[in-house]
């Protein structure tokens, strides 16, 4: 970046670049309030539903004894794949110096967030005694892939947190500092109290910087074993459909396919919502449909192999199961999902028409729900099919269909990611506007001084 | 040889522990158990359910107690001292009574629904001939089940039974994932008899009373192994199906006609195998071909897709 600016300059472009991306912070937004009451019942529904679970018993789902995982395993997979993509963008494509990654990088970083924190609640809901939740800490068995999965979701909560607050403090400071009467009087505190008292020399730029290189170094095993680690909860059981050596690598790449396609998603929202135009890109979202095609094709590969080479042998069970899945009872599903969450991702992205903001958009939606649907049909059908048969048990034992209180509950950590990822872009900065500026040229000794009125 | 004679004695000690328990608490342990017939002196006269009159010297015998559920969860992790218990099934006798089933779910207060014990109507191959299948929980020597357990709910015994504790169970179903027999069951509502029993401790044996949102399976009945009987199963079983008894004695005994024989040669004789050997879970539970079935089977061969 050239970095001529004069001083003149440099003061008005960080005053442009600070209230365009504080507009969302500071507008009276009638409609968010609405947006938000709407999530809030929703989410109080759900966890209404989750009420009579806990007092009725697992029993209200359509899970019985041989389907005894359903949709909120499902449920599951998906909030712990969405929020790999923290790791990809923030850090992958920052260590690889691909510049166009920084202004999502804080998108990144929030839906990552809002993701792991759901996953770790609806991993609760799932327990038949949420109550004894902390017998994992007290009689802790090494040996179970659940107690590696709580230890590296942990370990992933804490890093994301970090590399979302960390960046955030100049930001902060500079609210505290420029936010005049704009906003309320215990926001304001909020970022007196969480600037930490930065005061914006060399130094502690250079403690920032150094210490969001160490975490985003630290968060590619951490979050590649979130995601390789959720895979063995499958692949470490003897059941045909799940016992697969490539379940890690396989649930990897489709956790940065449904990341992106949430990621995309919320980049547009903001884009409109708060006139973003000239942060979030054309040129972003181009990039964004070029990572989302690659990471597709990635996944494609896996999906080839993880069908292709048991479906050319057709053992018995697995037989069983992939006919189930090709032709059988779960056959409309099953293509329905590779073709949205797979094919369509691949294909359409590869047209530069494609890859402008809205037909991105829908085709990220797209992609996105068939990424649930396809963690849907990872879980179930291979539980309907054990190795003996099924036999002096109730119908509803044979074939699991979801019951509403289990929709309203695995809906729930929807409408909850949605009241986190609005709350924080009601309180900070989407982008982080120090990187952004000092990217534009601007030093920065600006970012501290007050702005002039 | 001399393993019959460990076998008499090992029913002998059966009986007398079970008189005991019955002097101590009648109703509530047993209620159809042991009685005092008559004590004078030193000794005391008792009368095992099995009809034998046994003496007894007072100072053997002990309060029997139910233990507090600390110790009852401690003691049944450990499993009976020596023994490594072995069931074997002969799939030629069964003629699908389901008596096995029924007095399962009594002793473990299960739902209809609910199967420790399950009587599979089993067709290997398009042509081949259908067969009842008795089917519990394998106590696999290598189990899948154990190993996914994040808080050592479920274990190993050192008597080779695979037990769970449902005080500590929190309900994650991962080890039905894992378990490739389909044997294990959930309980996704209040259990049964939930409020009839709502006072009564926890025996980590019986898996009684069942708790709500836990796992429960077969447990090779563990509490009655310990007063010297044999599994509910076994015993109720008319045909004759069932052999139970300890491989370090290498003895097995038929719960239907009480004879006792050398589990080895048992399974020697009529090819005994295991189900799905190849998945390595190495079972516990034999069966023995069905071959010259003494029933033939009825009905209709259950398709489950
Ligand atoms: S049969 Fe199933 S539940 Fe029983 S020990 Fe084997 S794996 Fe565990
Ligand atoms: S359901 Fe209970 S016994 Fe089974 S793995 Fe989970 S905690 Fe262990």
């Amino acid at each position: 970046m050239t970095n001529n600016l004069t001083p003149e300059e440099s003061r008005q472009k960080l005053d442009k670049i600070f209230s365009d991306l504080t507009r969302s912070l500071k507008i009276k937004d009638e409609l968010a309030r609405f947006w938000i009451f709407i999530l809030a019942m929703f989410t109080i529904v759900g966890l209404w539903g989750w009420m009579h679970q806990m007092r009725i018993g697992l029993g209200i789902t359509g899970m019985r004894d041989y389907v005894s995982w359903g949709m909120y395993i499902g449920n599951f997979v998906f909030f712990v794949a969405v929020s790999l993509i923290g790791l990809l963008i923030s850090s992958i494509l920052h260590l690889l110096k691909f510049d166009w990654g920084q202004p999502i990088s804080r998108v990144a970083e929030t839906v990552a967030i809002a993701a792991i924190a759901l996953a770790g609640l609806v991993i609760v809901m799932d327990m038949g005694r949420p109550d004894r939740f902390l017998n994992i800490f007290l009689h802790g068995r090494f040996a179970s892939p659940i107690v590696w999965d709580v230890t590296v979701i942990t370990t992933y909560v804490t890093i994301s947190a970090l590399l979302f607050f960390i960046p955030l403090i100049p930001d902060v400071a500079m609210l505290r500092d420029r936010l005049g009467d704009d906003v309320p009087i215990l926001q304001k505190k909020l970022y007196a109290i969480l600037s930490l008292g930065w005061k914006g020399n060399a130094r502690q730029f250079e403690i920032v910087t150094h210490t969001v290189r160490i975490l985003l170094v630290l968060i590619i095993p951490v979050g590649l074993s979130i995601h390789t680690v959720t895979s063995w909860l499958f692949a470490s059981t003897l059941r045909a459909g799940w016992d697969s050596t490539i379940f890690g690598p396989y649930f990897v790449t489709g956790a940065f396919v449904a990341g992106s396609a949430a990621v995309i998603l919320v980049m547009y929202v903001y884009r409109l919502r708060y006139d973003l135009d000239e942060y979030f890109t054309n040129k972003s979202f181009d990039m964004m449909g070029k990572l989302l095609v690659l990471m597709c094709l990635v996944y494609f590969y896996f999906n080839i192999n993880e069908f292709l080479v048991p479906g050319y042998k057709m053992r018995l069970a697995e037989g069983v199961h992939l006919r189930e899945l090709f032709t059988g009872r779960w056959s409309t599903l099953f293509w329905v999902v590779q073709i949205f969450g797979v094919i369509i991702p691949i294909l359409l992205p590869l047209l530069r028409y494609f890859r402008r903001p809205l037909p991105l958009t829908l085709i990220a939606f797209l992609t996105l729900v068939a990424s649930w649907f396809k963690r849907f049909i990872i879980v179930v059908p291979t539980l309907e099919h054990p190795y003996l048969p099924i036999q002096n048990v109730p119908e509803n034992f044979v074939h699991y269909s979801p019951t509403a209180p289990e929709i309203m509950i695995t809906l729930l950590p929807f409408f909850a990611s949605a009241i986190i990822i609005t709350m924080l872009a009601k309180l900070f900065p989407v982008i982080t506007i120090w990187e952004y500026a000092e990217k534009q040229g601007i030093d920065k000794k600006y970012l501290l001084e007050e702005p002039e009125k | 040889m001399d393993n019959h004679n460990t076998r008499r004695n090992f029913l002998k000690t059966a009986g007398l522990a079970l008189g005991c328990l019955g002097l101590a608490m009648p109703e509530r342990v047993f209620g159809s158990g042991g009685k005092v017939l008559d004590a004078d002196g030193d000794t005391i006269t008792l009368l095992t359910p099995g009809g034998q009159l046994v003496k007894v010297e007072k100072s053997k015998l002990k309060p029997a107690e139910m233990p507090s559920l600390t110790e009852n969860q401690k003691r049944g992790r450990e499993g009976l001292p020596n023994r490594s218990w072995v069931m074997v099934i002969d799939l030629s006798k069964c003629r699908n009574a389901r008596k096995c089933m029924a007095a399962c779910q009594a002793h473990h207060q299960l739902r209809p629904e609910q199967h420790h014990m399950n009587t599979l109507q089993m067709q290997d191959a398009e042509h081949t001939a259908p067969y009842y299948m008795p089917k519990n929980c394998m106590h696999c020597d290598n189990p899948p089940c154990t190993k996914v357990c994040p808080v050592n709910a479920t274990f190993k015994r050192s008597d080779g039974i695979v037990l769970i504790d449902n005080e500590r169970c929190i309900g994650c179903r991962f080890c039905i994932a894992a378990c490739p027999y389909s044997a294990r069951v959930f309980n996704w509502f209040e259990p049964r008899d939930a409020e009839k029993y709502k006072d009564v401790t926890y025996n980590i044996e019986a898996n009684v009373p069942q708790k709500k949102g836990t796992i429960s399976k077969c447990l090779f009945s563990a509490d009655l192994l310990r007063v010297g009987k044999l599994p509910s199963c076994v015993s109720a079983c008319p045909n004759g199906v069932y052999w139970f008894g300890d491989q370090n004695e290498d003895a097995v005994t038929n719960g239907t006609t009480k004879e006792t024989t050398s589990f080895s040669k048992l399974i020697r004789d009529n090819a005994g195998y295991t189900l799905m050997k190849e998945l390595g879970t190495k079972p516990r539970v034999y069966y023995l071909p069905p071959k010259n079935r003494a029933f033939p089977f009825e009905g209709e061969i259950q398709k489950h897709e």
